[in-house]
């Protein structure tokens, strides 16, 4: 992550001239032009056309799967997604969740505090603490499964949520921290100081002026922290056993394994476990562009 | 004063403690470790100095997997920056506002699906017999080139890497995007009148304007592709015959399959050792920029 903190602009900022912003395309021909549509629409069909072929294939037989992968159910069968819903993947489903939402909390509180006290107050070895934070982003979790594995087990908090919890969360405070700092470098602190100077505390300043101010980078930061909690993977197969504690990723693998032959029970559970980030994705698209432009700088 | 300096150090505590513990502590123990051979069902550990190290410079899978990491590496930068920011530019340029949103909409979808989940839907798009590649090669007459992809130690690896394109270049068209519509139209339109064609435009103007941008995501990706794990647990499980192991699941079995967490502490060095130098060009080169700008 690229650590010139400018002050963020703007993203998607709409032209203000359609025209000139389009300018370059102008002198185009038209067949190029519609070469271009055909070859964008082939795209988006390849990239959409094996999801939705996920979820019909849900609703077929086996048989049916077999013999004409490419066709639509004969006769659909919602029978087959409450029965991948029993098989396990509603359990996997509330452990995906909790863990997902305690982290996310998590990420975002801690994450906000350490912003705001490296941006605004003064704190003794800023400096050094500041670079601890951002030099962490470079380290990445996989590469020291063992030691953590060995560091959860002392902790009393192997095969538990909390060691997903935690580590989703140590994992991501660096990146968080960063998103959120940059954010507040480019606010003004006028609001503040006024609060301050009306006799608030710090502590009320932060959750009255600064919380809400940063609301945009904070919404984009719990969006991306759920992605990633959401589809983690390692982690949640190395630290978990427990069949009972196991999130999705880990779970429709195990579940993949158990059904070997019952494909539309497992494309029913795939298609569960998508639904949920696909539609928030859709819901709070404008916000997570918008946080990503700002997050990363100019 | 002081007192109150010490009372704000307390916002950034929680981070700072949590980060100590689980970041850097583990990477630093795990670079003593990999000096051990030990194992999870016997006490002790005894110390081997290099000998980890060594025994992975002659070890067959580690060298495959490396190699694996790498091509997985290439193959990310070109489709996830390089073709992104063609279709990022494509997109700015040719398409109009409201469709252009949806098309990066629809192409970010496969992001946000897990790799588990992909990696399964896959698996079966390559299925030998009844699998929609191979069907979709038969009835265009190319059935000759069927076969089974996951399965055959030579195509193994790239099916798990094309799995990964699929999913992930949606995302960086999307940051491309974002930072395509930050160059300044004038220098577009300056383009036009000095009657650069497209091409021109494209390599003259768009590429070194988010010329950031793409460095990021280089590294971003270069380093992802040397921590690949997911995909390749789910799809192959590194097989057949480690043929697409990469050091991430090569560290995974020789720690919880071979025993050998010594070992499996000297891959994860390897790998911290080739993330952290792409992270340090990062980092040296964001500062050069800051300090020129």
């Amino acid at each position: 992550m690229t650590l010139t903190l400018h002050k963020p602009a703007p993203a998607d900022t709409p032209p203000a001239a359609p025209a000139a912003r389009r300018g370059p395309a102008r002198s185009g021909s038209v067949v190029l032009r519609i070469l271009t549509y055909c070859g964008l629409a082939a795209l988006a069909v390849a990239v959409v056309y094996p999801l939705c072929w996920m979820a019909l294939s849900g609703l077929k037989t086996n048989g049916e799967i077999f013999s004409d992968p490419w066709g639509l159910p004969a006769h659909p069968d919602w029978g087959t997604y409450a029965d991948a819903w029993h098989q396990g993947v509603l359990g996997y489903l509330l452990n995906s969740a909790l863990v997902t939402a305690a982290s996310v909390l998590a990420v975002v509180l801690i994450s906000a505090w350490a912003a705001y006290g490296l941006t605004r107050l003064a704190i003794p070895f800023s400096q050094p603490a500041l670079l601890l934070v951002l030099g962490a982003m470079m380290l990445s979790p996989t590469v020291a499964l063992v030691p953590l594995t060995q560091l959860l087990q002392a902790l009393h908090i192997y095969d538990t949520y909390w060691a997903l919890i935690v580590l989703y969360t140590a994992f991501k405070v660096p990146f968080t921290t960063f998103l959120v700092r940059a954010y507040l470098l480019g606010q003004p602190v006028e609001v503040e100081e006024a609060a301050l100077i009306d006799g608030a505390s710090r502590w009320q300043t932060f959750w009255r002026v600064v919380v809400p101010m940063a609301r945009p980078i904070l919404v984009s930061a719990a969006l991306l922290q759920a992605l990633f909690s959401w589809n983690e993977y390692a982690f949640a197969l190395v630290f978990i056993t427990d069949d009972r504690l196991k999130t999705l990723p880990v779970g429709l693998a195990d579940m993949a394994g158990r059904l070997n032959s019952d494909w539309p029970m497992l494309f029913a559970g795939l298609t569960i476990a998508a639904l949920p980030m696909i539609v928030i994705f859709l819901v709070a698209q404008r916000h997570f562009v918008r946080g990503l432009s700002e997050g990363f700088g100019k | 004063m002081q007192r109150r300096r010490f009372r704000h150090a307390l916002y950034a505590a929680p981070a700072l403690a949590l980060i100590a513990l689980f970041v850097y502590y583990p990477i630093v123990e795990n670079i003593r470790l990999s000096l051990f051979k030990f194992s999870v069902f016997q006490p002790g550990m005894r110390y081997v100095g290099l000998e980890n190290y060594r025994q992975a410079l002659q070890d067959p899978v580690f060298w495959k997997a490396l190699a694996n990491n790498l091509c997985y590496a290439v193959t990310s930068v070109v489709f996830q920056v390089g073709a992104a920011l063609v279709l990022a530019a494509i997109l700015e340029a040719v398409i109009g506002q409201r469709l252009r949103g949806l098309l990066r909409t629809v192409y970010f979808i496969p992001a946000a699906v897990s790799m588990t989940v992909a990696g399964l839907l896959f698996q079966f798009l390559y299925q030998p017999d009844a699998g929609l590649i191979n069907s979709a090669l038969d009835t265009l007459g190319l059935g000759r080139f069927a076969h089974d992809w996951l399965g055959d130690p030579d195509t193994s690896v790239w099916g798990v890497i094309n799995m990964s394109q699929w999913q992930s270049f949606g995302y960086t068209t999307m940051l491309l995007t974002v930072a395509v519509q930050r160059i300044p139209r004038e220098l577009y339109e300056a383009a036009t009148v000095d009657g650069a064609g497209r091409i021109r435009t494209f390599f003259a103007v768009t590429v070194p304007m988010v010329r950031e941008m793409t460095t990021l995501l280089v590294i971003l990706t270069v380093s992802g592709a040397f921590l690949v794990f997911n995909e390749v647990m789910v799809m192959t499980g590194g097989g057949p015959s480690n043929s697409s192991q990469t050091l991430g699941t090569w560290l995974y079995a020789s720690a919880f399959t071979g025993d050998d967490m010594g070992y499996a502490a000297a891959i994860g060095t390897v790998m911290f050792a080739i993330t952290f130098v792409a992270g340090a060009v990062q980092l040296l080169h964001s500062r050069r920029k800051a300090v020129a700008a």
